[in-house]
């Protein structure tokens, strides 16, 4: 977290420690204007309405509300829903969780650089489709989805199309108006914010967009969300914010360069792969694939120094490769041989130097300790081996 | 997940790695696990026909940390033995020994498969019969 969303917050937890929905006493004033000033702050970086701002918990909240609440809300509309299989498993456990109680939903693939198919996508639409749902920039690639050609085509069938911003908002230009998005969640801890609070983008014009509560009580956020606000999580949310509208753009060149030079660095040893359209990708991430070495015995090599992942933080408890690499067509074998390399506001230069370094020098040592490596250069081919699977 | 020390000592400064050669007829090579299950280990030992003791073995480990701990440890614990000796190391004798969290204990079962491929291969190569393994619980 950045130490100024620190700064913002600590008035909120002792010295102004006041409910913002309580009108009737000026503690609660306080809180409820800190709480007006944070949604502004967060409707400014996306240019929404601060009225279409909805506090959430984080993310994975913000993508159970947009979907199901939408479900619900359209639900004489249709019962169809589209996603990708690369969607974060907060989307897609949501999308199952639908399918169980009677709705219908398409997962479709991507193309081997991680975009969707847009033909395939309008394709995929009936008269029973209310609700298109693909994520702006993947957690794990970094791939930036077209996310203005598939609003377009959301509009043209009359479909809503949310988005899960998680990886984008704060970190590139993200315009709900001109992206054409109806609802769009994100979260603090993404954007040097608080852990445990975001908000969800719910639009109120052309069209007005409703979502049935998934927690009801005191009819909170517009009724959309009950529950007494966080409001030191929330300023911190508002205030991240405003530092990424105001640094945003040297940021992003900085880290773009830095990512860049990093893959640069790596990509000089042997069998090392890029994952991931390059083009259309967020500026602070990374998936490298280094064959023959496997991803997790990687990672110890340097991890007392670097946090890097294999597959996604939400998965690495299971030893299943990424399911997000696998939908790019990768084999087993090479999604067991990624990294995710991740740059940050705090990155700097010398920690890039060093990652190259410790990357290079454990992929060597690794290979030399590994027999699909010295099977590959003795011309060996391991495909043809009838491994026993485990 | 925190790695046990050993686990760490073996990743950082593995005993054993290398390649004997697969050839000669006092070699045996076991060759297991999968590269799509993320873990391939390949176990040689090598037979010292006077004595019947196993004077060299060596690995090589496309794996986890644990992987490669347990493939190394199972090296060195094969050294001075012979192959029957050999064939009673117990996989969990290697989750003790490295402190393997369940997780990982697939890891320590991969290596003592590797063991008995490695002596099957020795015993196949040597006119004996294949042993025929009781399939350990995955």
């Amino acid at each position: 977290m950045d130490p100024r969303v620190l700064e913002a917050m600590l008035p909120y937890f002792v010295e102004k420690f006041g409910n913002a929905a309580s009108r009737n006493h000026s503690f609660g004033w306080v809180a409820e204007e800190a709480v007006d000033y944070a949604r502004e702050q967060v409707a400014k970086l996306i240019n929404a309405d601060p009225k279409e701002i909805i506090f959430t918990s984080g993310a994975t909240e913000g993508d159970n509300l947009a979907i199901k609440g939408v479900y619900e809300m359209y639900a004489s509309k249709g019962n169809h829903i589209i996603t990708c299989t690369t969607e974060h498993k907060a989307v897609l456990d949501t999308c199952k969780h639908i399918e169980k109680t009677g709705g219908q939903v398409t997962y479709l693939e991507v193309q081997p650089d991680g975009l969707i198919d847009l033909a395939q996508l309008e394709a995929a639409i009936t008269d029973k489709t209310i609700l298109i749902s693909i994520m702006y920039g993947n957690n794990e690639t970094g791939v930036i989805q077209d996310v203005k050609a598939i609003s377009k085509i959301a509009r043209k069938h009359g479909v809503l199309f949310f988005t899960d911003a998680t990886q984008a908002v704060g970190k590139i230009p993200v315009d709900v108006q001109a992206d054409g998005i109806d609802l769009m969640t994100f979260s603090g801890h993404k954007m040097y914010g608080p852990k445990g609070v975001g908000a969800l983008y719910v639009r109120r014009k052309n069209p007005r967009v409703k979502v049935t509560a998934q927690m009801d009580g005191g009819g909170h956020e517009r009724g959309m969300r009950s529950g007494t606000l966080n409001v030191p999580g929330i300023v911190g949310l508002g205030k991240a914010c405003e530092l990424c509208m105001n640094e945003m753009e040297s940021e992003a060149k900085r880290l773009s360069a830095m990512r860049d030079r990093l893959q640069e660095g790596l990509m000089v040893l042997e069998e090392t792969y890029v994952n991931g359209n390059t083009e259309h990708r967020l500026p602070h991430t990374a998936n490298i694939s280094f064959k023959y070495v496997e991803g997790e015995g990687l990672m110890m090599g340097f991890n007392k120094d670097i946090a890097l992942s294999s597959g996604s933080a939400c998965t690495s408890a299971s030893l299943e490769p990424s399911y997000v690499l696998k939908a790019l067509g990768l084999g087993d074998d090479l999604a067991h041989s990624s990294l995710r390399f991740g740059l940050g506001r705090f990155t700097t230069d010398e920690q890039i130097d060093y990652t190259i370094e410790a990357v290079k020098n454990t992929v060597t040592k690794l290979r030399e300790m590994s027999p699909l490596w010295e099977m590959f250069k003795e011309g060996v081919d391991i495909n043809a081996i009838e491994w026993a699977h485990h | 997940m925190a790695y046990s020390d050993k686990v760490i000592d073996h990743y950082t400064n593995p005993k054993n790695v290398g390649t004997l050669d697969k050839a000669k007829t006092n070699v045996g090579t076991g060759l297991v696990g999968a590269p799509e299950c993320g873990d391939v280990m390949r176990l040689q030992i090598e037979v010292d026909e006077e004595s019947g003791l196993i004077s060299d073995a060596k690995f090589k480990t496309f794996g986890c940390g644990s992987a490669i701990a347990s493939s190394s440890l199972a090296t060195e614990w094969l050294k001075g033995k012979t192959v029957d000796q050999a064939l009673a190391i117990d996989n969990m004798d290697i989750v003790e020994e490295l402190n393997l969290p369940p997780v990982k204990i697939h890891c320590s079962v991969l290596a003592e498969d590797a063991i008995k491929a490695a002596i099957n291969d020795y015993r196949v190569k040597n006119g004996l019969p294949e042993l025929v393994a009781e399939k350990s619980v995955h």
